[in-house]
C-alpha cells in the first residue's frame, strides 16, 4: 500500500465535477498533432509550465504543453490553494474559541463541520481552476497533450507515441512528497498533501511527521478542526531555515492551540493495531508509544526526475537536489531549461513563477537573467505567520556582511493592539554603517501582506532611511516597517552633536 | 551553606525536599567561600574545609561513558545525587555547568594562595580538574560545540546557537593546556549573534536576562572587545546593561497585561514558575509553565517574575536594580524569607497576597549568582580573583578579546 487509501465522498457535487473537468482532459480529449518544429516544448503543467505556456504563446512561439495528470500542479490541487483555503476556516474556529478576548460571547457550543470546511476547499480549488484548462490553453493557441513524456533525443520528446521536436524546452516536472524510511509506515498508510485534501472526516487523532512548513501548516488547521495532533520534528525547532525567535513563538502558539509539540524526536517505526496506528517515538533517551487514526508525512518534496529520459537528453541531475541547472535556469544541455519545484531549493509557486517568466526570456529572446537576481520572499501560513525576504542574520555573516537588525514587536504596533493580534514581529536586517536592507523577517498574524512592503523596498533599491518617507494610513500593521524606519533615523546624539543642537536651538 | 552535604561538599539545586546536587550550584558555592572568608561570614580554615571535600570529591568520584557515574571525559553530569554523588534524573553531561563548576574550582584556587599544605591542594586539584576536561571531544562541525551528552543516546541534538551565557565555557574551553578547543569553535558560535535594535536599544539580542548575568559573574567584562563587540563599538558589560533595560522597557508595555509588571517589577529568565495549573476564568488562553527559561520580548512570559534577577543586574544597571529591590522589599516583603529573594513569583495568580504564587523553597542558582554579583559591584572581588587566573586571560586571548584589564 503506497499510502492512505480514501474513500470519495458521497457527493463530491457539483464543485468537484467541475474540477474534475477544468484541469484534467475532458472525457474524448484527443491531443493534437505536432506541427513542425516547436519554439518550446513544456514538460509539466504545473504553475512553471502553465505561465511559461503562455507567456510564449502570447509572444507568438509556437508551443506545446505536457502533462501527465492534473493542468495547475501540486500549488492548485494539492497545495497552497487547498491548504489556504482550510487554513481560512480553522482560524474562524480558533476566533470563535477565543471570541472572550475580543469582548464578544463565545457560542455556547462550536461544532465543527469538516465536511462543510472542505466542500468549501473544493469550491474555492474549483473556481480558482478555471483559469486553467485544456481547453483556455488550447484557445491561447498552445498545443496542450496529456500522457507520460520523455526526452527521446537531445531535441526531441516522446508523448503518446508522437515525437515532438523542438528548438528549445523546460522542464517543469515539479517535485512530489518526499516519504520518510519508517519500517511499518507504508504498510500502516500515511497521508501526504496529495492525499490529505481527500479526508471526508477529521481524523480524531493526527500524527504529523515533520515540522516543515506544510507539517505545521496543517498541524495546526485540524488541531482547530478538533484533532488531537501531535507534530513530531527531528530538529530542535520548527522551520529549520527561519529565525530562531520566529521558530519559538510558533513552538508557543502551537502548544497554547493545544498541540503536543514533540521536537528532537524520531518516529522510529509504526505498528498498525486494529484502527489505529502506533507510532514509537524518540528523543535522546526518552521514548514513547502515541496511538493515532492518522499520520501525514511532511517532511519535503522529492524532484520529479525520473523515467522522463533526462539521461538521454544529456541533461544531469540528483535524485535529491534535481536538474542540475546554471544562474540563467540552463541544464547541462543548452537548449533545454528546466524551472520551479524541480530544479530549485525553494519549493514555492511565485518562485516557480518567477522562475518560468526567466526561462521564457533567456530561452526564446536571448535574454541573460539570472535566477539568483530574484528577491524571493516566502511565507508560512501559520497563526501567527511567518514571512521572510532576502538574507537571513547567519548568511550574511557568512558572506562577511555585518548586519544590524531593526525589531518591532507586534506589541508597539497601535493597529496590531487594536486588533489583539500582538504575537509577533518585524525585523529589518540593514547592511551595518548604510540603510541597505538585506533582509527581513516578520511574524504577524497577516506577515503574508506586511513582508510585500519590504519586497518591493528590496527591489527597488529603497534603503531604510528613505523608507521612513513612506506614509502609511494609520493605523496598519504594515506601520511596524515605518516605525523600523524612525528607529533607524533616530538621531545618535554625541556630546558634540548635542552640543551643537543646543547651540543652534537655542533662539 | 546550609544545604550542603559535608561529607561530600555537593550542595543541592534547591531546599525543597529531595532535591540533587547541581554542579552550578557546587561551582557557585565554591565561589561564595571566598566571600564568605572576606566578610566574616565564615572562618579561613572551614572554607578551606569545605572547598576541599568539594574538590576531592570531584577528583576521586568516577568517569565513566555508562550510567551510575559521576562524569565522563572530565566534564560532569548536571545533577548527581546529593549522597552519593553519581548521576541522577538521567540529566546530561552538562558543559555548561560544567564550566561553571570549574569556574568556582579556579576562583577558589585564586583566592586560598596561602602556603599550606591544605590550599596548595587546593590550588592542584583545581588545575588538575580543569585539565581533565576533554573540550575537543564535544566538538561539533555545524554547531561549534554540543550543548550536552547522554550515555543513552550520545550528543544532544542542540548547540550553542545565538548569544547565550556560553562566554565562559569558550573561553575554559579555548584555554584548555590538555584539551584545547581551536578558536573557530568561538567563531562559529560568534557567527550566529543578532545585533539589534529594540524598543530604542542596540544590543546583542537574547531574551532571558540569565544569559547576560552568568559569565559575567567570573569574568570581568568591561572595555574587553572580541572582534563581534570591536565591530559593535560596544562590550558584553555595557550589553548587559542595555539587556537590563530593555528588561524593564518590556515589563512597562506589557503586552500581555499582568498584574505587577512595571518600572521596578522586571525580570525574566530561567526560573521556577506555577507550571500547568488549570488557567483562571478570566485568561482562558494563559498557559503556565514550571521552571523555564522566560524571556523577553517574545516570551515565553507567564506573569512570573524573578526578582533575584534584579539584583544578578547590579553591577551593570545598579540605579534600576536597587529601585526594583525596594520595590519587592515594600510591595511584597511576604515573598521574602530569611531576606531571602523567591526564584519566581507571579501576582497575577491567586495567592497569599498582593505578590500571588510565590515559589517554593530557595534555589542556589539564584542565591549564588546575588551574592556574586553584589561582591562584584561592592568590592570586585571575584573579577580581580579571575583576572589574575591565567586560564581566563588565555581563553579571553585565544576568543579574540582585547582591551580593558586585559
Amino acid at each position: 500500500m503506497q499510502s492512505e487509501t480514501i474513500s470519495p465522498p458521497a457527493s463530491l457535487g457539483t464543485h468537484e465535477n467541475q474540477l474534475t473537468s477544468d484541469p484534467a482532459p475532458l472525457p474524448g480529449w484527443r491531443n493534437p498533432r505536432p506541427a513542425g518544429k516547436y519554439n518550446l516544448v513544456i514538460l509539466g503543467g504545473g504553475p512553471a509550465g502553465v505561465l511559461a505556456a503562455q507567456a510564449a504563446a502570447g509572444w507568438g512561439a509556437k508551443v506545446a504543453l505536457i502533462e501527465r495528470n492534473l493542468l495547475g500542479g501540486t500549488c492548485l490541487n494539492t497545495g497552497c490553494i487547498p491548504s489556504k483555503t482550510i487554513i481560512r476556516t480553522s482560524r474562524l474556529y480558533a476566533d470563535m474559541r477565543n471570541a472572550e478576548a475580543f469582548g464578544a460571547h463565545a457560542p455556547e457550543t462550536i461544532t465543527v463541520d469538516f465536511a462543510a470546511a472542505m466542500a468549501r476547499m473544493r469550491h474555492v480549488r474549483e473556481r480558482l481552476s478555471r483559469g486553467v484548462s485544456a481547453d483556455i490553453l488550447s484557445a491561447a493557441g498552445i498545443d496542450v497533450y496529456f500522457g507520460e513524456a520523455r526526452f527521446a533525443r537531445r531535441n526531441a520528446v516522446l508523448v503518446e507515441g508522437e515525437i515532438l521536436r523542438f528548438k528549445k524546452a523546460l522542464i517543469a516536472t515539479g517535485a512530489r512528497p518526499l516519504i520518510p524510511s519508517i519500517p511499518g509506515l507504508v504498510e500502516a498508510g500515511y497521508l501526504t498533501h496529495e492525499s490529505v485534501f481527500d479526508l471526508t472526516e477529521c481524523p480524531q487523532r493526527l500524527l504529523v511527521v515533520g515540522g516543515g512548513p506544510l507539517g505545521c501548516e496543517l498541524a495546526q488547521a485540524f488541531c482547530r478542526f478538533g484533532s488531537q495532533v501531535t507534530i513530531v520534528q527531528k530538529e530542535p525547532m520548527f522551520l529549520r531555515q527561519e529565525e530562531r525567535d520566529a521558530a519559538q513563538i510558533l513552538s508557543d502558539a502551537f502548544a497554547r492551540d493545544g498541540i503536543d509539540v514533540r521536537l528532537n524526536t524520531e518516529a522510529l517505526r509504526v505498528r498498525k493495531q486494529g484502527n489505529e496506528k502506533l507510532v514509537d517515538l524518540v528523543s535522546d533517551d526518552y521514548s514513547s508509544t502515541v496511538a493515532v487514526d492518522q499520520i501525514l508525512v511532511g517532511i519535503g518534496r522529492s524532484p520529479n526526475v525520473e523515467s522522463i529520459g533526462l539521461e538521454i537528453a544529456g541533461v544531469r541531475y540528483d535524485t535529491d537536489a534535481g536538474v542540475r541547472i546554471n544562474d540563467f535556469l540552463q541544464t547541462t544541455n543548452s537548449k533545454i531549461y528546466a524551472a520551479g519545484d524541480v530544479c530549485l531549493e525553494h519549493k514555492f509557486m511565485h518562485i516557480e513563477d518567477a522562475s518560468a517568466r526567466i526561462v521564457v526570456r533567456n530561452a526564446l529572446f536571448w535574454g541573460r537573467e539570472r535566477v539568483s537576481a530574484l528577491t524571493i520572499p516566502w511565507c508560512t501560513y501559520t497563526d501567527p505567520e511567518i514571512a521572510h525576504v532576502g538574507m537571513y542574520v547567519r548568511e550574511a555573516i557568512r558572506r562577511g556582511i555585518p548586519v544590524k537588525t531593526f525589531t518591532v514587536p507586534m506589541h508597539d504596533v497601535d493597529r496590531a493592539v487594536a486588533d489583539g493580534e500582538e504575537e509577533g514581529f518585524v525585523k529589518i536586517h540593514v547592511k551595518e554603517g548604510t540603510d541597505k536592507i538585506i533582509g527581513a523577517t516578520v511574524v504577524a498574524r497577516h506577515a503574508g501582506e506586511i513582508i510585500n512592503n519590504i519586497s518591493l523596498a528590496i527591489c527597488s533599491h529603497i534603503g531604510l532611511r528613505r523608507l521612513a518617507r513612506v506614509i502609511y494610513p494609520y493605523p496598519t500593521q504594515a506601520a511596524a516597517i515605518n516605525m523600523a524606519s524612525d528607529s533607524y533615523n533616530m538621531p545618535r546624539l554625541t556630546p558634540a552633536r548635542r552640543w551643537l543642537l543646543r547651540r543652534w536651538l537655542a533662539w | 551553606m546550609r544545604e550542603t552535604n559535608l561529607a561530600n561538599g555537593l550542595v543541592a539545586d534547591s531546599t525543597r525536599a529531595g532535591a540533587p546536587a547541581s554542579i552550578a550550584v557546587v561551582g557557585f558555592a565554591l565561589s561564595v567561600y571566598p566571600i564568605a572568608v572576606d566578610r566574616g561570614w565564615m572562618q579561613r580554615e572551614q572554607a578551606v574545609e569545605r572547598v576541599l571535600l568539594t574538590l576531592r570529591f570531584f577528583w576521586r568520584s568516577s568517569q565513566g561513558d555508562t550510567a551510575g557515574h559521576t562524569g565522563y571525559k572530565g566534564f560532569y553530569y548536571h545533577f548527581l545525587d546529593l549522597q552519593s554523588g553519581q548521576r541522577t534524573w538521567q540529566s546530561e553531561l552538562s558543559l555548561i555547568d560544567t564550566s561553571l563548576l570549574l569556574a568556582g574550582a579556579l576562583t577558589a584556587a585564586a583566592y586560598f594562595t596561602e602556603p599550606t599544605r591544605s590550599e596548595a591542594e587546593i590550588r592542584e586539584l583545581a588545575d588538575a580538574l580543569y585539565r581533565r576536561v576533554e573540550w575537543t571531544w564535544a566538538q561539533d562541525d555545524q554547531t561549534g560545540l554540543s550543548q550536552g551528552w547522554k550515555p543513552e543516546s550520545g550528543f544532544l541534538h542542540y548547540g550553542w546557537e545565538g548569544y547565550n551565557e556560553a562566554i565562559l565555557l569558550y573561553v575554559l574551553g579555548l584555554a584548555s593546556p590538555t584539551y584545547p578547543l581551536p578558536s573557530t569553535t568561538y567563531d562559529v558560535w560568534t557567527s550566529t549573534y543578532q545585533w539589534e535594535n529594540l524598543y530604542g536599544y542596540d544590543f546583542l539580542y537574547a531574551g532571558p536576562l540569565f544569559v547576560h548575568q552568568f559569565s559575567h559573574a567570573w569574568v570581568d567584562l568591561r572595555g574587553l572587545r572580541d572582534r563581534f563587540m570591536r565591530e559593535k563599538r560596544s562590550d558584553y558589560f555595557e550589553n548587559s546593561r542595555r539587556a537590563t533595560y530593555v528588561q524593564r522597557e518590556y515589563s512597562l508595555r506589557n503586552p500581555h497585561g499582568f498584574r505587577g509588571y512595571g518600572q521596578d517589577c522586571w525580570g525574566l529568565t530561567a526560573s521556577d514558575g506555577p507550571g500547568i495549573a488549570a488557567p483562571t476564568a478570566d485568561r482562558p488562553n494563559h498557559r503556565r509553565m514550571g521552571y523555564a527559561a522566560r524571556g523577553v520580548p517574545y516570551g515565553p512570559d507567564d506573569g512570573t517574575i524573578a526578582p533575584w534577577a534584579a539584583l544578578a543586574s547590579l553591577p551593570f544597571a545598579p540605579e534600576i536594580a536597587l529601585s526594583s529591590l525596594r520595590h519587592y522589599c515594600e510591595q511584597y516583603p511576604e515573598m521574602l524569607e530569611d531576606h531571602m529573594l523567591p526564584s519566581a513569583f507571579n501576582p497575577t495568580l491567586p495567592g497569599a497576597g498582593p505578590q500571588g504564587w510565590v515559589s517554593e523553597g530557595h534555589f542556589g542558582l539564584d542565591q549564588g549568582i546575588i551574592v556574586l554579583m553584589i561582591e562584584n559591584y561592592r568590592t570586585q572581588l571575584v573579577w580581580k580573583l579571575m583576572r589574575d587566573c591565567p586560564y581566563i586571560r588565555r581563553g579571553l586571548r585565544c576568543a579574540g578579546f582585547r582591551g580593558g584589564w586585559l
